[in-house]
């Protein structure tokens, strides 16, 4: 059983709806992709050649600033349960955890993390830079980003092409490498139907929706991860203020789509949010889906006021723990054990309990 | 990931539906996606790269050109390779695929010129650089010498970008 505990705050501060919009946006995360140019591309790699991989990088990271007391995962002598658990926690990809198709892992994946940042090894491409911050932080998230990227860059030999930047396994990637996404709640689009129009238009201007973990992972509990399109031909700070302008936009339509619908269906939009509510508080069995389907429901209560005594931390806190992974460790069992669901409305329903008596 | 429907191959298309305020997505690939009717321009804009790599391998595109079929002297990729798997082989790959490759980054990106930060290169790979240049020029003689003026074009642009 791997550690968390030895990540400060277990690798979930990203968590605390302590971030700009928290009440919108989960969360913000920017990625680098960086290749070595002493070394040929994942997909041809061997095993040799990623061991390689590992030690350089990781040789690098010690001598940097900002990894020098990182956190180290070889997340492919991490059985399933773990790499599970680094996923929930989105400190790993999918693909780097193996937990796409036949779940294959592959030799020499491995994450550095501290605090906010970190870095994926010998994930689609070597390294993968990466920094995850609460709420709606672009700036900061990416300031932190580019300064490990600097530091990395000068102990390393990235590939790096005059005029096509980067370069990257997949060209989809290639320029900036750069990836941001931030991940906002959108249940006032969603009820007022009005989100496919939304998605289609953030299409149009480049920029691409995902769902709850990111790249091929769906959407649930109407959380959406919207994110840039193109790598390539603009800036940085280009590519990040193209999406900060339409993320803010999205906010102010989802903001009017919910007065609208406390205008025009009041009755409706409560009993939806008390009905969430009440089967949190009191169903006996969940699953994941309904969980988050519920969860959604009351967080929309809490952001139009309608509910004043549960905070956006404990529903966020709910989000993750209960996860398959998370309750399986929490409760000593199995992620596949037939008792999943009950153990889960157990969880929820003791978390809201104490809520409520903490501060009613 | 693989398709929804087939299991099989790459999933290219990722359908979100919202039936009843259930949001639901389905991953299909270029051939399920086609059977079901989905060729919505959203999707074709969300898997730009997918819909290109189809559109080459079919239609008068099939005909790879001559710089298309060569090999990769440094990791022995193809760019039929690249086809099938939608991910390059080494970075050397960008420059013996250059012309399709530019084609393809203009199609995905709109542009194949980098705008953003620019890596400082270490002390190690000036040296590296300056053995490249040497290394182009000589290739340029021979080319002249053997009056194989494409090529030596091509390393004379190339040369133009480093020094």
């Amino acid at each position: 059983m791997i550690d968390l505990s030895l990540l400060a705050d277990g690798g979930v501060g990203w968590l605390d709806a302590s971030g700009p919009s928290s009440h919108l946006v989960l969360s913000t995360r920017i990625r680098l992709a960086r290749n070595l140019a002493s070394h040929v591309f994942q997909g041809r790699c061997s095993e040799t050649a990623r061991e390689e991989i590992l030690q350089v990088v990781e040789s690098a990271a010690r001598e940097s600033v900002l990894l020098r007391r990182a956190t180290r995962y070889r997340i492919d002598r991490l059985d399933r349960m773990d790499r599970q658990l680094l996923h929930e926690r989105h400190l790993v990809s999918k693909e780097l955890a193996g937990l796409e198709g036949e779940g294959r892992v592959r030799s020499g994946a491995s994450v550095l993390i501290q605090d906010r940042i970190g870095v994926m090894l010998n994930e689609e491409d070597h390294l993968r830079i990466q920094g995850l911050h609460s709420g709606f932080a672009l700036d900061q998230t990416y300031a932190e980003v580019d300064r490990l990227d600097t530091e990395l860059g000068q102990r390393l030999a990235f590939a790096f092409h005059p005029e096509f930047g980067y370069l990257t396994s997949c060209p989809t990637n290639v320029g900036t490498g750069l990836r941001a996404s931030v991940l906002i709640h959108l249940p006032g689009l969603v009820l007022t139907k009005e989100i496919s129009k939304v998605l289609q238009g953030l299409a149009q201007v480049g920029l691409t929706h995902r769902g709850l973990y990111g790249e091929g992972s769906e959407v649930v509990g109407m959380f959406f991860q919207l994110s840039n399109q193109t790598t390539l031909g603009s800036s940085e700070q280009e590519l990040l203020d193209h999406l900060g302008k339409m993320v803010r936009q999205v906010m102010d339509y989802e903001e009017q789509a919910r007065q609208v619908l406390l205008r025009d269906a009041p009755t409706v939009i409560e009993d939806k949010v008390w009905r969430a509510y009440g089967l949190l508080r009191y169903a006996r069995s969940l699953s994941f889906d309904e969980a988050m389907n519920l969860l959604s429901g009351v967080r929309l209560g809490v952001g139009v006021g309608l509910i004043t005594d549960v905070a956006m931390y404990t529903l966020n806190k709910l989000l993750i723990y209960s996860q398959p992974a998370h309750l399986a460790v929490a409760e000593g069992i199995s992620p596949d054990d037939a008792d999943l669901p009950l153990r889960r409305a157990q969880f929820v329903r003791k978390v809201l309990e104490s809520e409520v008596g903490r501060r009613g | 990931m693989s398709c929804d429907q087939c299991r099989e191959r790459e999933a290219v298309i990722h359908l979100t539906q919202i039936v009843n305020e259930q949001v639901t997505t389905l991953h299909l690939c270029e051939r399920c996606a086609a059977e079901k009717g989905v060729e919505s321009p959203g999707s074709a804009v969300k898997t730009p790269l997918g819909s290109f790599l189809a559109a080459m391998g079919k239609g008068p595109e099939q005909t790879p050109s001559a710089r298309s079929a060569d090999t990769c002297h440094r990791c022995g990729a193809t760019f039929q390779d690249f086809r099938e798997s939608g991910r390059l082989g080494c970075p050397d790959c960008y420059r013996t695929f250059e012309t399709p490759l530019r084609d393809l980054l203009r199609r995905l990106h709109g542009s194949t010129h980098h705008l953003g930060e620019r890596y400082a290169e270490r002390e190690a790979s000036a040296e590296e650089a300056r053995e490249k240049v040497a290394d182009l020029r000589e290739q340029l003689r021979l080319a002249v010498e053997t009056e194989n003026f494409e090529l030596a074009a091509e390393l004379r642009d190339r040369l133009k970008v480093m020094e």
